[in-house]
C-alpha cells in the first residue's frame, strides 16, 4: 500500500476545462448535492479501507519567515493573486498508483451547477514510503 | 501481563470456536473482543488458565453476536453447521488460519492486515498505527477481507507459499509503531516453521534473522542510512546471525532451493565477512545467478550488477547493468555507485542527484542527496575552492 495526497487547488494547475461560477451562485440544491458527494466519497473510501484523512483550507494565507536572532518573524500577505492556492486535500492509502489515479478521477466528478460533474483538476502526489535499499549501495 | 503469550493463544482460540461450528468471520470478531477484554482486565485480575479464559470469553461474545444478529437465518445456519472433521490440534488450526488469511483472493494489504489480527493477535488499533491509517479504515479493510474469504471452507488446504509471501510483506513494509512489525514477522514465521515442513519457510526465517541482525548498524539513531560498506560490524547481532545461518544450512541440506533460501544465502555471506573488503563477492554473484534463474526479476538483476562490480571490477559491473531495464527503481543509484568506483566522479554525482529525485522513501532520498553532495564538494575542493 502507498499513500497519496489528492490536492485540490483554488488556483494553479492546468486551465479548468469547464467554467464554473462561484459556489455561492449555485442553486442551493446543487450546493447540497456537492457537499453530500464529498461526504459520501469519504465514506466510500473508508468502507474500501483506503481513507486516511481529508481537510479543507481557507483561502486566507500568510507567508511567514524567520526574521533573524531576537527579531519577530516576518510576515507577508495575504496575497490576492498568488500563482498557486491549495484548497484542501484527500489522503488515501491504496494498492497502486493506478488506483490513486482512478480515485482522483472519481473525486473530480463531484457535481456542480445543474448536477454536471465539475471535472476540476486534482494533483496526485505520492508520499515518501518505506522500503529496503539494496544492501551495498 | 505477558502480552506476547496472550497473542500466542489467539489463533488456537479462534480454531476452537470454528471447530465448535462458528463461522470464521464471526469467530474472529469474537476472539478480538475477548482479546480486548483480556488486555483491559488481566493486568489487575490475571486468570489461572489463560487459554480457557479466552475460549470462554470468546464463545460468550460469539453467542451474543449470533443472538444480536436476530435474523433467523443466522441461527439456523449456526445450528446446521456441523463441527469440522479432521485433526483438532492447535497446530493444525493455526495453520488453517494462516491459509485463510493469505488466501489468493485477498489483496496483499488485506492479507497482511488479516494475518496480523487473526493469527498475530494484534488489535485493530495496533495494526492501524503500524500502517499509519485511521482505526476505522483498518477495521473496514479487515472486515472486507473477511467477507472476501467467507466462502472458503476452513479445512480447505492452502498453499504455504502464499503464507510465506504475506509474512515477507509484514517484515518489509511496516512503519514502526507500538508494535515492531519486523519482530512480529519473525515470530509468526517461526510459528509457521514449527508446524510445517517447508524449506522456503526456513529460508524466509533465515533471511529475516540475517537482516534483522544488522538492523542496529543499518541506520544511525536519528534514522540516517548507513550503507553496508560503512556499517559498524560490531553492532551486528552475532547470535542472531548464527541462528539464521544454522536454519539456512539445514534448509539447504534438503536440496529444495527456492528464492528465500538464496536471498538468505546472500545475506549470510554478507554477515560472514569481518570487513566489507573480505566479502566473498564471487560466491554472492553465483547466488545471484541462481536467483535470476529462479525469479528472473529485474530488481535481482540490478542487485546482481552491484555484486558483479565488487567481484570483477566496476566496469564489468556497469556492463552487467546494461542488461537491466533502466526503469527499474534504484537503477540510477546503482549506476552512480558503479560510476564512482570506476572513477567517473562527475557522472556519479549527477546520477546520485537524479536517483535522489526519483527516491520513494525519505531516508533513501537523504542518503542519495548526501552522496551527491559528498562527490560535488570533493570535486570543488580538488579545483581549489
Amino acid at each position: 500500500m502507498a499513500k497519496y495526497l489528492l490536492l485540490k487547488h483554488y488556483r494553479g494547475g492546468p486551465a479548468p476545462i469547464t467554467k464554473i461560477e462561484p459556489m455561492d451562485e449555485w442553486a442551493p440544491e446543487d450546493v447540497d448535492a456537492h457537499v453530500q458527494f464529498m461526504r459520501d466519497f469519504a465514506t466510500k473510501l473508508q468502507e474500501s479501507g483506503e481513507f486516511v484523512n481529508h481537510e479543507a483550507l481557507s483561502p486566507e494565507g500568510t507567508f511567514v519567515r524567520y526574521g533573524g536572532e531576537g527579531k519577530p518573524p516576518v510576515t507577508d500577505g495575504p496575497f490576492a493573486e498568488t500563482k498557486d492556492l491549495i484548497a484542501g486535500w484527500l489522503m488515501i492509502d491504496v494498492g497502486s498508483y493506478e488506483r490513486a489515479i482512478e480515485v482522483a478521477g472519481e473525486y473530480s466528478a463531484a457535481p456542480g451547477p445543474r448536477g454536471e460533474p465539475i471535472q476540476e483538476w486534482l494533483e496526485v502526489r505520492p508520499f515518501y514510503g518505506i522500503g529496503p535499499m539494496p544492501d551495498s549501495v | 501481563m505477558d502480552e506476547g503469550l496472550l497473542r500466542e493463544l489467539i489463533p488456537a482460540v479462534t480454531g476452537v470456536l470454528v471447530r465448535r461450528g462458528a463461522d470464521f468471520a464471526t469467530a474472529e470478531d469474537a476472539v478480538q473482543e475477548a482479546l480486548l477484554r483480556a488486555l483491559a482486565t488481566w493486568p489487575n485480575d490475571p486468570p489461572r488458565d489463560a487459554k480457557g479464559w479466552l475460549i470462554t470469553a470468546a464463545w460468550r461474545k460469539f453467542l451474543d453476536a449470533t443472538r444480536a444478529q436476530s435474523s433467523r437465518s443466522a441461527r439456523e445456519l449456526l445450528v446446521a453447521a456441523e463441527p469440522l472433521p479432521g485433526p483438532t490440534d492447535d497446530a493444525a488450526d493455526t495453520l488453517q488460519l494462516y491459509f485463510m488469511c493469505a488466501h489468493p483472493s485477498l489483496t496483499p494489504s488485506s492479507a497482511v492486515a488479516l494475518t496480523l489480527r487473526a493469527v498475530g493477535g494484534l488489535t485493530t488499533r495496533q495494526i492501524a498505527e503500524a500502517y499509519l491509517v485511521p482505526e476505522a479504515t483498518m477495521a473496514q479493510r479487515i472486515s472486507r477481507a473477511k467477507r472476501t474469504v467467507s466462502g472458503v471452507r476452513f479445512d480447505d488446504l492452502g498453499d504455504i507459499a502464499t503464507v510465506v509471501r504475506v509474512l515477507y510483506l509484514v517484515f518489509n513494509e511496516g512503519y514502526s509503531g507500538e508494535i515492531d512489525l519486523a519482530e512480529e514477522a519473525i515470530r509468526l514465521t517461526r510459528q509457521v516453521r514449527s508446524i510445517t515442513d517447508h524449506e522456503e519457510t526456513s529460508g524466509l526465517l533465515a533471511l529475516m534473522l540475517l537482516h534483522h541482525a544488522r538492523r542496529e548498524a543499518r541506520t544511525t539513531p536519528d534514522g540516517t542510512l548507513v550503507p553496508l560498506a560503512r556499517q559498524d560490524r560490531t553492532l551486528w547481532d552475532t547470535a542472531m546471525i548464527a541462528e539464521g545461518v544454522a536454519i539456512l544450512q539445514s534448509a539447504l541440506d534438503k536440496d529444495q532451493v527456492g528464492e528465500f533460501q538464496v536471498q538468505a544465502a546472500i545475506a549470510a555471506l554478507h554477515a560472514d565477512a569481518q570487513t566489507f573488503e573480505e566479502t566473498d563477492w564471487v560466491q554472492i554473484v553465483e547466488w545471484y545467478d541462481e536467483l535470476v534463474r529462479l525469479t528472473d526479476n529485474p530488481v535481482v538483476r540490478l542487485n546482481r550488477a552491484v555484486a558483479v562490480g565488487e567481484a570483477d571490477g566496476a566496469l564489468t559491473g556497469l556492463a552487467a547493468l546494461e542488461q537491466v531495464d533502466p526503469e527499474v527503481p534504484r537503477y540510477r543509484a546503482v549506476e552512480a555507485y558503479l560510476r564512482e568506483r570506476a572513477g567517473d566522479v562527475a557522472a556519479a554525482a549527477r546520477l546520485y542527484a537524479a536517483a535522489a529525485r526519483a527516491a520513494t522513501n525519505l531516508a533513501e532520498r537523504d542518503h542519495l542527496t548526501r552522496e551527491a553532495a559528498r562527490l560535488n564538494s570533493s570535486a570543488l575542493r580538488e579545483r581549489g575552492f
